[in-house]
């Protein structure tokens, strides 16, 4: 009975070993934060900023970093300190929406634009494909391109 | 099919112009104060009386607007601006001489780290009250586009002159005795 608790036991460490090891990591680097967040100075991404202020909020986000602090506590604690402009994505209200709904349509406009495209060109390939157009006449050549071309083939056939 | 299809692309680059439009006009900063003064006249802006939290204290609260009465020298300010670091120890002396006639200066931190803030307030020493525009937006409804930018209230609470950039000691001279000379 031992034998088999003590396998137990090591069973549930060896499961439980990752998750303390997990816990015991950071929970996020300023790389991570750094592209969601903006220079308030500057109007950029923090990342690619090289400001005092940036610095300032460099050492601000560090200084959660090493208390342990999750990504969205400390975009919190930036909020309080700065407001919500500092986020480079903002809130999903009133005319921020935008923000997000622009990219959408704008993609949306795209694909009907293709699927449009592809369409007329199906179409154009099946009308050149089922032969003469009603007016009996080959697809696409003109009247005196016609009668060259029935010129040429009987010059051919004698 | 296909004219219907034409026009909802027009109406949506139309709507796309429309917001582009509207996100520029509403980037750019207010003037009008800037163009009332230069034509004489002091603005008066419901703006000033908003309340904002002191600087180091949330709980508590103020507004130029309390100051009615005296000539106040509203600062805007922020610990990583240099230009406003090189005034400061200027703002303060016009503090103490402000203060004997009735005026005094009132420093608006801004868009800061509030530790950063009150160790710049403690470094040069200052005496003036200090409160904290934390998202800037008394600052950009007075049409403030960079720092640092002040703002000069007569005793009626009325904007009477605006720098934006520095100050300089000859600007203040220039500035402030009339201000300090009127009454009520």
């Amino acid at each position: 009975v031992s034998a088999r608790a003590l396998t137990l036991v090591a069973l549930v460490a060896v499961l439980l070993l990752p998750g303390a090891a997990g816990a015991a990591t950071p929970k996020t680097t300023l790389p991570d934060v750094e592209d969601e967040v903006m220079c308030v100075e500057c109007g950029t991404v923090l990342n690619i900023s090289t400001s005092q202020v940036a610095d300032d909020q460099r050492e601000f986000i560090q200084q959660r970093i090493d208390r342990g602090q999750t990504k969205d506590e400390i975009k919190a604690a930036l909020v309080e300190e700065f407001g919500p402009d500092v986020l480079a994505m903002p809130d999903r209200r009133g005319f921020n929406v935008a923000v997000y709904l622009v990219p959408a349509l704008l993609g949306l406009i795209g694909l009907a634009g293709v699927l449009l495209a592809a369409r007329r060109w199906r179409h154009r390939r099946q009308t050149a494909v089922s032969g003469p157009s009603s007016k009996g006449e080959p697809d696409g050549l003109e009247p005196d391109q016609e009668q060259r071309l029935a010129a040429e083939l009987a010059a051919f056939d004698r | 099919v296909r004219r219907s299809v034409t026009w909802a692309v027009i109406a949506v680059c139309a709507a796309l112009v429309g917001l582009l439009s509207y996100g520029l006009a509403s980037s750019g900063g207010d003037t009008s104060i800037d163009e009332a003064l230069s034509q004489g006249q002091r603005p008066e802006v419901a703006a000033l009386e908003q309340p904002l939290p002191v600087l180091g204290d949330d709980s508590r609260s103020g507004s130029p607007a309390d100051y009615a009465g005296k000539v106040v020298l509203v600062n805007f300010w922020a610990s990583w601006c240099d230009p406003c670091k090189e005034e400061l120890p200027l703002l303060q002396r016009t503090h103490e001489d402000m203060a004997r006639e009735g005026g005094l200066v009132l420093g608006i931190d801004s868009r800061d780290l509030t530790d950063k803030a009150l160790a710049t307030v403690s470094r040069y020493e200052l005496s003036f009250p200090n409160l904290r525009d934390r998202d800037a937006v008394l600052a950009r409804k007075l049409g403030a586009v960079g720092y640092p930018e002040t703002v000069v209230l007569d005793r009626q609470g009325r904007v009477a002159a605006m720098r934006r950039g520095p100050v300089t000691e000859q600007w203040l001279e220039q500035t402030l005795p009339p201000l300090l000379a009127e009454t009520a």
